[in-house]
């Protein structure tokens, strides 16, 4: 009998394995991203499925330039799905008309500036999907916000494949017959104006999302049904949706019950902008985020207030990206702070006491 | 308890460890079968922990079944039995039942067929001796701990004697995938294990008897049950079955709702862990006369043909077990003991020891064999760490060189479970990088003892010489002083002699 002389190399143990890898992971994110995603295609038309993939493919083009000038393997990188899932992210938080070259450079900032130059996968302190929508909106503030109302597959007036491609490609001939405003965007405009809200003709706030915004804006009934999905397949854990939601509704709630005027109510900043998407799929990136529970809670908290902040403070309608990139910058801080109590010691690391017999 | 340890108790509720796939049956279900007496037994010298025992036999000699072959040497260590009847063909080394693969060193019987047995004369009755005498049988049965620690049992019953405990906790939590040898051994010999339990209740004087059993075992549960039914100071107390549950640790908090303190022990708390192995073979060896020669093996794996669990004579090799339990396929890794714990063994001509639990023969697909990839910080170790350690942090920083960095991270409360590696996604062989950080520092500290060694011994020579040559001048200035008193004296004399001759 030839007794299994298969391994000479010793390693040590575990000789078992749950069986997850990082394409399962990364495969599973973008399940949960899917029926948001198929719901925009449908609101907006052949113009944002172009742009989806256009995005995604620079998004793997970048990843694949950098790894060909370090001279690393393509496919494990490649195939891992993270490139691609950055893409998707951050297409999901683009204009769905917007033109294919923001997209494009979108797509080859996140990976070849975010996420390799940094050092690739893991290494990144901000997530590149994030970095590059800010580095689009300071760039192109216009092209960033040129927002259309929805006009869904196969109704009157919704562009079919071939015009879609026009429309991405060499941008809508009318688009400013056809450009709305975000409902943050016109809540904004319109405080600005010195209009109050309770005055200013809000668009109609819809869990549905019929109403004007990016991809990942418009379907946050079902972002919130990915995201729990994402709970239950034990991908991500509740900590940091929740905390950034509720950091995010309680300030909304007080405001707005002081002073609604100013105040947008905590259910549209709940469902407007990248809320939903950012508390769930942005804010989770297991890269850029704690690595504790407490950890976790304090940067969702973190992340809800600062966008609350933003929207209601800042020169931006939109805050998701912002705060999560600034609680991104905190991770290392709150990680260093913030540790896990080790058996049979206390928070401090000190051994417990041994009691006297 | 502070304000942050509330907090932390909210949301970190217990949920250390992980839950794999047990893959215990059909293997457990399977009756004991007893391994056919090999040609020959190779029985290592040291397979327990401390000092290797000293061989007392010579090559050619004739040795009888349960015989004392080599006795324990200094306090801790184990003395070792010949596992069968036969002659005694070398004293010398075999490959250690270990992955590095060295030679340890080793009494070679060739077995005679005939299983004789040394005249067992058992106590009359063993649960009337006094606990120091329980202790010395069991020193000399042999027994160390068989859930794989290996520490000589009979020091353990005596420090706890010492430490006055009050309970004895009796581990057949049985936590690794694939084992079902306690589990076997609580099915067909409860009432031995029962009977061990009490001579360990005298010998280290505690009052009660827990036995924490994983809930994934029904029949062992209800089996012991019925043997400890009699007796009202031992309860059989079923524990949730999570991996490492058979932690000694992790079984002492379930079962007593504390922790034990990083520089203590459970007889610190009042409590002794032992194995229900362990139970069964301080029965035998008082209650029978057989010292420990023998154990249940679980052989199991996806390229076993007929897993289940064997009784194998101590040193009968890997090989004579996998050739009687059959091969369907040739197996990707070979593991001596659980899957999460067991150590990779190098080829199959490796002997059973005291402390072998299991022999499995897994594919590649079992063993999760795959290339590492980056880490994600996707944070599943630190969820899994049954001792609430940061294995990403660790290991970054024994990646880097810091492993200083690593200790101030817990490096040394590791307990090498492999929890943060079995779930890890990016495959990262985890508990490697920590055994060799602990193995560097171990070297380093030797190391350091070394130098310390050597500087004091330095010191103490360049102290000497100081002294020496301090002696020296002193001594010179002395006789120099010698010499100008003489000499002043001499000329004095001079002196006064001229001047009486002028005079
Ligand atoms: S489980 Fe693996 S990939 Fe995830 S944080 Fe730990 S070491 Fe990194
Ligand atoms: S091997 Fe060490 S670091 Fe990993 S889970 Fe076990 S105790 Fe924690």
């Amino acid at each position: 009998m030839s007794a299994g002389l298969a391994t000479t190399v010793p390693l040590a143990s575990p000789h078992a394995h749950a069986g997850s890898s990082v394409s399962w992971v990364m495969a599973k994110v973008m399940l949960a991203l899917t029926p948001a995603t198929l719901y925009g295609f449908w609101l907006y038309g052949w113009p944002a499925v172009h742009l989806w993939w256009i995005t995604i493919a620079a998004a793997l083009l970048g990843e694949a330039f950098c790894l060909r000038l370090m001279r690393r393997p393509l496919r494990p990188a490649l195939f891992d799905g993270s490139a691609a899932l950055t893409g998707w992210l951050l297409a999901l938080s683009l204009p769905p008309w917007a033109p294919a070259w923001l997209g494009v450079l979108g797509g080859l900032f996140a990976t070849i500036v975010a996420k390799q130059l940094f050092g690739g996968l893991g290494q990144n302190l901000f997530n590149p999907a994030m970095v590059a929508r800010v580095a689009l909106l300071v760039s192109f503030p216009v092209a960033m916000t040129q927002w259309i109302a929805p006009v869904p597959l196969g109704s009157a007036g919704a562009p079919d494949f071939a015009e879609g491609l026009r429309i991405t490609l060499a941008g809508a001939p009318s688009l400013d017959a056809i450009a709305s405003a975000s409902l943050l965007g016109h809540a904004k405009t319109e405080l600005s104006r010195g209009v109050d809200l309770l005055q200013a003709n809000l668009p109609a706030l819809s869990f549905v999302g019929e109403r004007a915004g990016s991809l990942g804006e418009t379907s946050a009934l079902l972002l919130l049904l990915g995201g729990i999905a994402l709970i239950l397949m034990r991908i991500i854990t509740w900590h940091i949706p929740a905390a950034m939601l509720v950091g995010l509704a309680l300030p909304a709630l007080i405001a707005h019950a002081l002073d609604p005027a100013r105040h947008l109510s905590a259910a549209t900043h709940l469902l407007s902008g990248a809320a939903m998407l950012g508390a769930f799929f942005i804010a989770t990136d297991y890269v850029t985020s704690p690595n504790t529970r407490l950890g976790q809670l304090i940067f969702g908290l973190g992340c809800g207030l600062l966008t609350w902040l933003i929207r209601s403070y800042g020169g931006y309608p939109e805050g998701v990206a912002f705060a999560v990139l600034l609680m991104n910058a905190a991770t290392p801080a709150i990680d260093r702070l913030i540790r896990p109590r080790i058996y049979g010691r206390d928070l401090k690391g000190r051994p417990l006491e041994i009691p006297e017999a | 308890m502070g304000l942050m340890e509330k907090i932390f108790a909210l949301l970190e509720p217990a949920h250390w460890g992980v839950h794999p796939d047990d893959k215990k049956r059909p293997a457990a279900d399977a009756p004991v079968r007893r391994l056919p007496l090999p040609e020959r037994l190779y029985v290592p010298l040291q397979q327990h922990i401390g000092a290797a025992a000293r061989p007392i036999v010579l090559t050619g000699q004739k040795v009888k079944k349960g015989e004392l072959i080599a006795e324990a040497q200094g306090a801790t260590s184990a003395a070792i039995h010949a596992p069968t009847s036969g002659k005694v063909v070398a004293v010398g080394d075999v490959t250690a039942p270990h992955p590095s693969g060295l030679p340890v060193a080793a009494i070679t019987i060739e077995a005679d067929g005939e299983e004789a047995w040394i005249d067992a004369a058992p106590a009359q009755d063993p649960f009337s001796l006094s606990p120091e005498e329980i202790a010395k049988q069991v020193a000399a049965a042999g027994i160390v701990g068989l859930g794989g620690a290996t520490f000589p049992s009979a020091l353990k019953l005596g420090l706890a004697k010492k430490a006055k405990i009050h309970t004895l906790i009796i581990n057949g939590g049985e936590c690794e995938p694939y084992l079902s040898c306690d589990d076997r051994l609580m099915r067909d010999a409860s009432p031995e294990i029962v009977a061990g339990i009490r001579l360990m209740l005298i010998a280290t004087g505690a009052q009660r008897a827990l036995v924490g059993i994983e809930d994934n075992k029904p029949e062992a549960i209800a089996a012991m049950r019925e043997a400890v039914r009699p007796r009202r100071e031992i309860e059989v107390k079923p524990v949730p079955a999570r991996y490492p549950m058979g932690s000694e640790k992790h079984l002492f908090s379930t079962l007593m709702g504390q922790e034990v303190p990083a520089d203590g022990r459970t007889t610190d708390l009042g409590a002794l862990v032992h194995n229900v192995g362990t139970a069964h073979a301080v029965y035998q060896a008082l209650g029978k006369g057989r010292p420990l020669v023998e154990r249940l093996v679980t052989v199991n794996g996806g390229a076993v043909a007929f897993p289940g669990n064997l009784l194998v004579p101590i040193g009968a090799l890997v090989e004579d077990v996998l050739a009687f339990a059959g091969l369907k396929e040739t197996p990707a890794r070979l593991v001596m003991g659980g899957p999460m714990m067991g150590s990779l063994l190098p080829h199959a001509r490796v002997p059973i020891i005291k402390g072998s639990s299991g022999i499995l023969a897994l594919t590649a697909q079992e063993a999760g064999i795959a290339p590492a990839g980056p880490c994600i910080r996707c944070s599943s170790c630190v969820r899994a760490c049954p001792i609430g350690l940061l294995p990403l942090e660790m290991a970054a920083r024994i990646a880097a060189g810091a492993l200083s960095a690593a200790v101030d991270y817990g490096l040394k409360d590791c307990i090498a479970c492999g929890c943060c590696a079995y779930v890890c996604p990016s495959r990262i062989p985890l508990v490697q990088y920590f055994n060799h950080a602990k193995g560097e520092l171990a070297a380093q500290a030797r190391a350091q003892l070394r130098n310390e060694a050597a500087k004091r011994l330095a010191a103490a020579r360049a102290e000497r010489l100081e002294r020496e040559a301090k002696e020296k001048a002193e001594a010179a200035a002395r006789r120099k002083a010698e010499r100008m008193a003489q000499k002043a004296a001499e000329a004095a004399a001079a002196a006064a002699k001229q001047a009486e001759e002028v005079a």
